[in-house]
Formats: C-alpha cells, structure tokens, sequence
C-alpha cells in the first residue's frame, strides 16, 4: 500500500457516491468540494464506504483530514497498513 | 360546488406497467394486453407483479437516483412529465405558486427493509452501517419533497397518506388547496414503489390475499370465479390542476373538470370494506357534482381481485346505479395490479380519453363472471363504445381502516 494507491481507492469511492462527475483530472492537493459537486452528506458516504469497504473508521473530529486527496492520502495510509499488519 | 372555482386538468405525466405516457397506456388498455410480468421478491420468489420501466436519467443525475427513492423518481418522472404535457415553462411560473399534492398508500417500507436486511445480512447488526440517508428516504413527505428539490419548487408540499386511496386523495386535495388560493397549479395525483418491499407481499399472503395465477398475465383478474387475491403494482400519476379561469388565461388544453368529489370512512374494521359505507360515498360525491347516477357514463371501479372486496363493491354499485341502464363500468387493475398509492389516479388517466373516443376499455382476465359480481353496465373482454359519448367518469378508490374516496370527472364544456 502507498499513498497513490488511497489515492485511488478513494477515488473509487467517490466514483460510486458521486457517479456524475469527471474524475480525470482530480487534484490532489486541492479540496475535493472545490473541484466537485460533493455536499457534507457525500462525505458522509465516503465515510461509510471507507468502513464498509475497508474496515477503517474516520472519528467525526477527523472527517476535515478527508478534505483533499493528499490528505485523504496523509490521513489514510497508516489505517489501511495497520489494517494489512492486524 | 357552485361557489368554489371551477377546476380542470390541463397536464398528465404518468408511469405504469404499460407505458410511461398517456397514448402508449391508453393503447394497451384497448387492445387488452396485461402489463402484469413475474418480479423477483425476497424471500418470496418471483411473484407476478406490476413494474414500471420509465428512464429514471430523463430528469435526474445518477447521483440524485442514488441518494432518493424509488417512489421519489416515479414523483420526478410523473411531475416532468405533466408540467410538459401542460405546455408549461418552470422558467416563466412563480415557483412559490406550485403546490405539490401526493397520495401515498405508505411509504418508508422500501428503504427501512433494505437497509435492516443489509445490516442483518452483511455486518451482524451493527447500527454504525446504518445510512445516513435513511430519514430524508423515509420522511412520509419524501416523494412530494423530492419533486420540489428536483424543479426548485417554493410551495407547500406534502403527501396524503390514505391507504389505496390516496390517488384520489391527492388530487382531492390539489382541487382544495386550489380553491383555497393556496397555490395557483397543483401537482396532484399518486405514486407507489410497494413492489420493492418484500414485507407488503407477505403481509397481503399472510392474510390470503395475494394473488397467483401459473399465467402472470391473468394473476389480476377482478369479477372473475376464481380471483385469489391482489397483484402488487409500482407506478404513479400526476395531473396538473388549475383553476379553470386560470388556465383558460393562458389559453391551456383542458383534460377534464374535477366535477365532483368525497370521502369518508367506514369506521368498523382494519380491512374489511363497507358497502354501505363504499355507496353513501359515490352518492355524496354525486351529489357533491350535483349529478344523478344516471349522469355517470363510465365507473372506474376499485375492485382489487379479492373474493370479498370485489363483491361488496359490486353490491354498492348495484345498490346506487341499479337503474341506470346507461352506466358502463371495467376495472384497470385486471392489467396493470393494484398499484397502490397510485392506483386511483393511474386508473383514473387510463380512462380519460374516453372523454375523446367514446370508448370504454375491458375488465380482461373474467373467464368466468362471478354471479355476485354481475352487473349490467361491466365491460368485459372487449372494450365498448357508447353511441352517445362518454362525458361523466366517476373514479372510485377504497382503502385499509376503511377509507372510500370518490372522484367525479366530466369532459369540459366551455
């Protein structure tokens, strides 16, 4: 696991939540409601799916480290590889 | 109803087991095809049901689909639908002057048995899978809501639960806050996505009411001996009313008038129907059109496909219309089941353009009439045209804890 591959696994979650929007030139480093048409109840979703899908919980507090695909990035990594070691 | 404004008909938009507009409908009505197909239930099995096959991306994005319901795209689809058929722009009407009117039979069924199967099925109970979306789903005023967020309609909007008759309901309730000057268009009319939850087959199983048939197509059949039960329908049906010095303004094509209405209960049982409850009401209704019973040219009848409801509504109809000769009487559920909240007004527009061809379409699927179902008036088989025209339809739609709606339509006369 690597950061471009969280990168990429949400992105796929978005392109499930968010099944309009082009995902082709998604910037990492910009918000992601900056760039596309995501409300709070699309976060939400990404939150669950990231649960659903993956095992991972995102505390409420935290939902904000979601904000952008470096962060996501940032923010996912160490989960997804605790979660491969557990 | 002389002092109240006149209200008329001037769009319909409509999805059913047999088409997604008025013509294609109306077509399969007179050529007797059944829209009843077999539909995979859980836990059930297929079981012949009614499925509606609109283009759910005409009107909305992937995303909106994915985040509403069923019954809110039928809603979406439906209010499309009749605001075109209207000949009407969004862009050039006060969006706070549109009222949204919808009957419901229940609603929240789908959603809650989905996602309790979910969490049952995939993740041992667990509430934290629990989605967020499930209140805005189920929210009773859901499929009425979801039209105003898909057209950015400012007006009231609600839903009118009223068992199986809400169709009618929800337009009686459009022509009322029409007369109240409480908007100035209504969306009204019905919607239903019963078919997707598992819980409304078993229930109606449970208490030997389900139909089955080895012929999907002849599972509805209304009147006939050996009618076992109901065939569960999705579908819906929404009219734009307006006053009629309104639309006349505006120079609009008018559907119908709204000549007459009523609704009352029986106040005696949970599911038993009451004859003399299901008369007193088409009396009051006709006397609420100022009509005699010999002024209805055509019955929209309720009659569901059950041993018992069909029957007791036959004896109120031979009771009222026994001596008019002039009354012809069919049944839509025979071809599309029983869809539901929706079924008052999706049978009501099935029969509308009678009002143009003179025709009644067929009860289908009665091979053999049963004796306590006999009336004078029943088109059977075949559809029939009245020499003199059909000018007055009177639209009954019954339901659970005793509610009887009646709805009067005449063809209008300038």
């Amino acid at each position: 696991m690597d950061k471009d591959k969280v990168k990429q696994i949400v992105l796929d979650i978005i392109a499930e939540i968010a099944p309009d929007e082009d995902l082709n030139d998604v910037k990492s480093d910009v918000r992601l409601r900056d760039q596309l048409d995501l409300d709070s109840m699309d976060f939400l979703d990404i939150v669950m799916e990231l649960r659903k899908q993956h095992g991972i919980d995102v505390p409420e507090a935290e939902y904000r480290q979601l904000e952008s695909l470096d962060s996501c990035a940032n923010y996912l990594l160490p989960k997804f590889e605790a979660g491969a070691t557990a | 109803m002389s002092n109240f404004p006149r209200v008329v008909m001037t769009g319909i938009g409509l999805t059913c087991p047999l088409g997604d507009d008025l013509p294609t409908y109306r077509s399969a009505l007179l050529s007797g095809k059944s829209g009843v197909s077999l539909f995979p239930v859980r836990n059930m099995g297929e079981q012949p049901a009614g499925v509606c096959s609109f283009d759910q991306t005409k009107y909305q994005n992937r995303k909106e689909i994915r985040v509403g319901t069923r019954a809110g795209s039928i809603a979406i689809f439906c209010a499309n639908e009749a605001l075109a058929n209207a000949g009407l722009e969004l862009a050039s009407l006060d969006s706070s002057r549109i009222g949204v009117y919808l009957g419901i039979t229940e609603h929240g069924n789908v959603e809650t048995e989905t996602e309790v199967c979910q969490l049952f099925d995939h993740y041992d109970e667990d509430v934290k899978y629990w989605t967020h979306h499930h209140n805005p789903r189920t929210v009773a005023n859901n499929p009425a809501g979801e039209i105003t967020v898909n057209l950015g309609l400012k007006g009231p909007h609600y839903t009118i639960g009223a068992a199986c008759a809400a169709g009618n309901a929800g337009i009686i309730q459009g022509v009322q806050q029409l007369r109240l000057g409480e908007c100035d268009f209504a969306l009204a009319g019905g919607v239903s996505e019963s078919i997707r939850a598992y819980g409304i087959f078993a229930g109606f199983k449970s208490q030997g009411a389900l139909a089955s048939h080895e012929d999907p197509a002849k599972a509805s059949r209304p009147f006939d001996k050996s009618r076992n039960g109901i065939v569960v329908s999705e579908g819906g049906c929404i009219y734009v009313l307006e006053r009629l010095e309104d639309a006349q303004k505006r120079g609009a094509g008018i559907i119908a008038e709204v000549a007459g209405y009523r609704i009352n209960s029986d106040g005696t049982d949970y599911v038993l129907p009451n004859p003399e409850r299901q008369e007193e009401c088409m009396r009051q209704a006709l006397t609420n059109a100022r009509m005699n019973p010999e002024d209805v040219d055509l019955i929209s009848t309720h009659a569901t496909s059950t041993p018992q409801g069909d029957e007791q509504e036959c004896k109120a109809i031979r009771n009222l219309f026994g001596s008019s000769e002039k009354t012809l009487i069919n049944n839509t559920k025979s071809f599309i089941g029983h869809s539901m909240g929706a079924a008052g007004a999706i049978e009501l527009a099935g029969n509308l353009p009678s009002f143009e061809d003179g025709l009644a379409h067929a009860t289908i699927n009665v091979e053999e009439l049963d004796p306590n179902c006999a009336l004078d008036g029943l088109v059977i088989d075949q559809p029939r045209e009245k020499k003199t025209g059909i000018r007055v339809i009177l639209n009954n739609s019954f339901g659970m804890l005793g509610i009887n709606s009646v709805l009067i339509l005449k063809k209008f006369d300038s």
